[in-house]
């Protein structure tokens, strides 16, 4: 008898004890799924709050207005993006030219020809490379670059030149450790299958191996674009922030990062000059939304 | 297990041997006499790599060397730059103290880890110990943090001057760029931590359940604790992302001149990349100032990253 009730009461405290830690359990699993769901929320917040604040501006300017003319005066309330757009593409471009070669050169000889102990000395350069202040490089570009171009080309020194040449510089370990990764993430025998048909190691690397990693190696690019894109301390030291659209290496430009950047400071919140710099934000958004879209189109291939 | 190998007459101890086909540097050159196109490519491969190392030279020997040793404009003598007086704990006209904007950065940077960490680790708990990964609940969330990690700095800057700053009236503050800050380092956090949870052998979780102990205490107590090097590395990688991040700062944080430790966190204040930008926009009198709070930076970022990987690697037990 005096056994029952004891093991009775046991169960009953065990029972008691499974609810409080059931409800224990599945408190934290929702305060969990609270947290994964703040990522969308913070997304969804971000892109309707730009959105919201830009649509309105855009449709006070002009739409078409503002996607086409060329002509960025925030002081005589001028509002085209125009040259800031192909200010963005000119020295993305300018970047991806002097990075992606360099860049994907380095990736393959760090995987490919480098001496482990040699291996050692570079890979932690690149993550140097990667961890510098992007304002650290605007400084830099700004009292080293800037001179230098200004001495090869003339004028002032602030040029897509110098831009694309400081970018290329802050794209560089970007497109080397993705497209490094990428490179080994192939097989072996891919490699090995091309020596034994008597290709030479560079007919190899680049005739077999490229092909193969070809998705990571577009990423890598893909993902350099987006940092170059988005970059703006840096490029606001050194672009020149002139809205012209440069016929040549060493004209002046605008990104539309960089008027965010410079006009921001002494814009008026009463007119429309203040809008109008969130609504170039909004459109840097929607493009890195777009290039984001593409990155993870790009799915890994798997062997 | 250490048996002595005994050689018997005319055997050769093939231990040392690798069993490939090694190529001296004369027998490679050799073969490329007949392969130009190949030696070429070859050449290439060498020039972009050396130009990378280059590049990597170039910014940090001509950074540390403006920033350690201090040019004066007018006589050309040469001393050491990073003085007692820039490290003064009060900024004036005439010390330009870098200190409070040292203060600033670590405040920020330490409270929107906090945030950021307590959230991306819960985040990556949920997706990697609860959710299936077919379930469409976690592929939003991925996307969205996917997609949270390509947005620029400045776009944060913008949306923190909306929201926090604007919407919420808390000001150019402190507190703004924390939470902006922490929208930005997120997904980092919890990429890494994701890593660092599915590595944690399945084993371990059976092994807790088969105990008795319940999902919760298994991943506080069992997956967790051998899960912590590789969060630590990402937690740490996040602090270096807000030491050297500007553009967010400047329109949530403000950018004050007079570099102060801000009194509290509804003040605005300046980090170190903020005022090396204010820095920039002076004119030219102050680049010694500028060029060391530049070495200040690249060393904190540089200790931080290294830290990193220390743990990561040094931490690592392998299951």
């Amino acid at each position: 008898m005096q056994e029952r009730i004891q093991t009775t009461q046991v169960d009953a405290g065990i029972a008691k004890a499974d609810v409080r830690g059931a409800a224990k359990e599945v408190s934290m699993k929702v305060l969990f799924a609270v947290a994964a769901a703040l990522f969308v929320l913070a997304v969804l917040t971000i892109c309707l709050y730009l959105l919201a604040d830009a649509v309105p501006t855009i449709g006070k300017i002009g739409f078409v207005k503002f996607f086409t003319d060329e002509r960025w005066l925030i002081r005589s309330e001028r509002f085209g993006i125009g040259s800031l757009v192909v200010g963005t593409a000119l020295s993305t471009a300018g970047a991806l030219l002097v990075g992606v070669p360099v860049g994907l050169m380095t990736a393959t000889f760090m995987s490919f020809y480098c001496p482990k102990w040699l291996y050692r000395a570079i890979k932690p350069l690149t993550n140097i490379l990667a961890g510098i202040p992007s304002i650290v490089y605007g400084f830099f570009g700004l009292t080293v670059i800037v001179p230098l171009s200004r001495e090869m080309f003339g004028g002032g020194g602030m040029n897509l030149f110098t831009t694309s040449l400081v970018l290329g510089i802050m794209i560089l370990p970007t497109v080397i450790s993705i497209s490094e990764n990428s490179l080994r993430a192939v097989p072996k025998s891919f490699y090995e299958g091309a020596l034994a048909l008597g290709a030479t190691k560079e007919r190899a690397i680049f005739r077999t191996v490229f092909p193969a990693a070809s998705s990571g190696v577009l990423t890598a690019i893909i993902l350099g674009m987006g940092r170059a894109i988005g970059e703006t301390a840096a490029i606001t030291l050194i672009c020149g922030n002139i809205d012209n659209i440069p016929a040549s290496l060493a004209e002046p430009f605008i990104t539309l990062a960089s008027a965010i950047a410079s006009g921001m400071g002494y814009a008026s919140t009463t007119n429309l000059e203040r809008p109008a710099l969130i609504a170039v934000a909004a459109v840097l958004l929607i493009i890195i939304l777009l290039i984001t879209t593409v990155v993870m189109l790009l799915k890994k291939k798997k062997y | 297990m250490a048996r002595e190998l005994i050689l018997k007459e005319g055997e050769v101890d093939a231990r040392g041997i690798v069993a490939i086909n090694r190529q001296s540097w004369r027998d490679k050159l050799r073969a490329y006499r007949n392969r130009p196109f190949s030696f070429a490519v070859f050449l290439f491969v060498c020039l972009g790599a050396l130009l990378s190392a280059a590049a990597v030279i170039w910014v940090l020997g001509y950074t540390f060397y403006r920033g350690l040793v201090f040019i004066d404009p007018v006589s050309g003598a040469a001393k050491f730059n990073l003085t007692a007086d820039l490290f003064a704990w009060r900024w004036t006209l005439d010390n330009h103290s870098m200190m409070p904007a040292l203060i600033n950065t670590l405040v920020i940077a330490l409270l929107s880890l906090l945030i950021a960490g307590v959230i991306g680790v819960f985040a990556a708990i949920f997706m990697v110990e609860y959710a299936k990964s077919t379930n469409v609940f976690v592929k939003i969330v991925r996307i969205a943090a996917e997609t949270l990690s390509g947005i620029p700095s400045v776009v944060f800057g913008i949306f923190g001057m909306i929201f926090f700053v604007g919407l919420f009236g808390w000001g150019y503050s402190l507190l703004s760029g924390i939470l902006t800050m922490t929208l930005m380092i997120m997904p980092l956090i919890m990429r890494t931590t994701e890593e660092a949870l599915r590595a944690v052998p399945d084993s371990f979780r059976e092994g807790s359940y088969a105990l008795g102990a319940g999902k919760l205490r298994t991943i506080f107590v069992i997956i967790l604790p051998a899960a912590i090097p590789g969060i630590l590395s990402g937690i740490i990688l996040g602090l270096g992302r807000v030491v050297g991040e500007t553009m967010a700062l400047v329109f949530t944080a403000g950018s004050p001149m007079n570099a102060k430790t801000a009194s509290g966190l509804m003040e605005s204040g300046s980090t170190l990349t903020v005022y090396l930008y204010n820095l920039t926009n002076e004119s030219n009198e102050f680049a010694n100032v500028a060029w060391a709070v530049a070495v200040v930076l690249i060393v904190l970022v540089l200790i931080i990253n290294g830290v990193a990987e220390w743990v990561g690697n040094k931490l690592k037990k392998e299951y």
